[in-house]
């Protein structure tokens, strides 16, 4: 079982109307990494994230999960290994209650009784969300819905947490309780962001698609600090932002 | 709002009413809505009885009575057309305060309202006690087909969800001067109405895709497996059971 948690390999893809949106993308991650994937809209990212789990099927191309290969008779399997959190919450939250919602996915694993409520409860936990259980999704605010969100994926225990916009919408506190969950997870990460100093935070390493292809893939701070690639890729640093000295600051650079 | 789950007709409370388990509460409603239907006209008392067991389990229930009073107004648009039986009714008459009213008009209006009022006053009662999901369970345990079910579920669970976001397109359009005063002016509002279906389909299809990630595989599994205790049984049929007793009582003795 040392295989790497994820081997993305001369990945390509065409949607039905003739669309490539994937040109031969390669990239391994290492158990215990966090990864954030960069780019502008349309680079492909979602697109490569659906392959993740098998939503789309390789056309050509293959990606293994800790050692097993994304297809059909294995999808149950990676679907519990990979775990997608969506951007928008209230298309990932569609259960009455925050229990029955993080009960979904194991569930469909075929747990249940005791050890279910101990998943429920280990996975709330973990997203500083116990004593939610019997609330309504819809009377969370946005911020304690993208928590949820990300528990109902922690109860299946995945190897990897594949995040889709993970800032996106929430307000500067929720942001940065969703980084503490996040850094407190011992669990391989890849990160859909376009949100830059997130990413250097969060993430020690980035990769950066563009047009359907792999642009770069680096150290963040490196990544972030090079000019050219920046501007080539359609990736802007918030005003006054300069990622080494934001690292230095920390104590990390 | 009083509450997670507060739908507009529940009230919240920690009374054995609230506690007992939905699916008990649903056939206990049902049965006795049957027995009160299949009660003789003529047994007053009968109805007297009834009406003294649903006041009692309202209070037990800790509902306040302007809370039932205001729900019960609800069946005022539907009997309406009982009232006029007495007018309109054929056959022998008598007099009540001089007008000349049909008696068999008067025992068919007599009939209709007590049996609805009851019938609605227990329907009352379980509402303002059990909450959305709890339904949803309750109908699950009575093994209704799942299809509908979920279906309950999903509507329940998006309601809010799209009627904010017709509520943001209402705004937005109205900040941009709309302000329609003619039949012609509708256009904007029909063309909202396809936009915000071509979401919510487009929304559904996420949710699916969101499912799928989870492992869904065609059936949403049950995740609440314990079956309503004996007790919460007996509690629940003792109200049908003491109805069916009364209306027994009530058939004999005509």
């Amino acid at each position: 079982m040392n295989r790497p948690a994820l081997e993305v390999d001369d990945l390509l893809f065409a949607y039905p109307d003739g669309t490539q949106a994937l040109f031969g993308v390669s990239f391994v991650i290492e158990r215990g990494e966090r990864v954030a994937l960069l780019g502008p809209n349309g680079a492909g990212k979602t697109t490569l994230v659906m392959h993740l789990n098998g939503i789309h099927t390789c056309q050509k191309g293959s990606v293994t999960v800790g050692g097993l290969p994304v297809v059909k008779q294995n999808l149950r399997e990676i679907r519990r290994r990979v775990g997608i959190v969506f951007q928008d919450p209230d298309d990932q939250l569609f259960m009455p209650t925050v229990r029955e919602d993080v009960a979904f996915g194991p569930a469909n694993l075929g747990v249940r009784g005791d050890e279910l409520g101990a998943r429920v409860q280990a996975a709330l936990a973990a997203v500083g969300m116990d004593g939610f259980a019997d609330r309504a999704p819809h009377h969370l605010s946005f911020g304690q819905r993208r928590r949820v969100a990300v528990a109902t994926v922690l109860a299946m225990e995945p190897e990897i947490l594949v995040l889709d916009e993970p800032s996106s919408n929430l307000d500067p506190a929720g942001r940065r309780e969703l980084a503490g969950v996040l850094t407190s997870l011992d669990i391989t990460i890849l990160m859909v962001t376009h949100d830059l100093p997130y990413a250097l935070e969060l993430c020690p390493r980035s990769i950066v698609m563009n047009g359907g292809a792999l642009m770069a893939d680096g150290p963040t701070v490196g990544i972030l600090s090079n000019d050219d690639l920046m501007t080539a890729n359609r990736l802007e640093l918030p005003f006054g932002f300069y990622p080494a000295e934001a690292m230095r600051a920390v104590g990390t650079g | 709002m009083s509450g997670p789950h507060a739908h507009a007709l529940y009230v919240h409370g920690h009374t054995v009413v609230h506690r007992l388990a939905p699916q008990c509460k649903l056939a206990a409603q049902l049965l006795f809505v049957m027995v009160v239907v299949a009660t003789p006209r003529e047994a007053f008392w009968a109805f007297a009885v009834y009406a003294v067991v649903v006041i009692a389990l309202i209070r037990l229930a800790e509902i306040p009575p302007r809370f039932v009073a205001k729900r019960l107004a609800f069946e005022v648009p539907f009997i309406a057309f009982a009232v006029l039986l007495p007018f309109i009714g054929r056959g022998e008459r008598t007099d009540v305060f001089g007008l000349p009213l049909s008696v068999e008009g008067l025992w068919g209006a007599w009939n209709i309202i007590a049996k609805a009022t009851l019938g609605l006053a227990v329907s009352i009662l379980v509402a303002a006690t059990t909450t959305m999901p709890e339904f949803l369970r309750g109908f699950e345990r009575l093994h209704l087909p799942r299809a509908f079910t979920s279906t309950a579920s999903f509507m329940i669970r998006y309601f809010d969800v799209i009627a904010d976001e017709m509520r943001r397109m209402k705004v937005a359009r109205e900040s941009r001067g709309y302000d329609p005063r003619w039949i012609w002016q509708v256009r904007a509002v029909a063309a909202s109405a396809g936009a915000l279906f071509i979401r919510s389909y487009e929304r559904g299809e996420r949710v699916y895709l969101a499912m799928l990630s989870r492992g869904y595989a065609g059936s949403l599994p049950r995740v609440d497996e314990t079956p309503a205790t004996a007790a919460s049984w007996l509690a629940a049929l003792s109200l049908p059971a003491v109805a069916a007793l009364v209306a027994t009582i009530a058939w004999v003795a005509r």
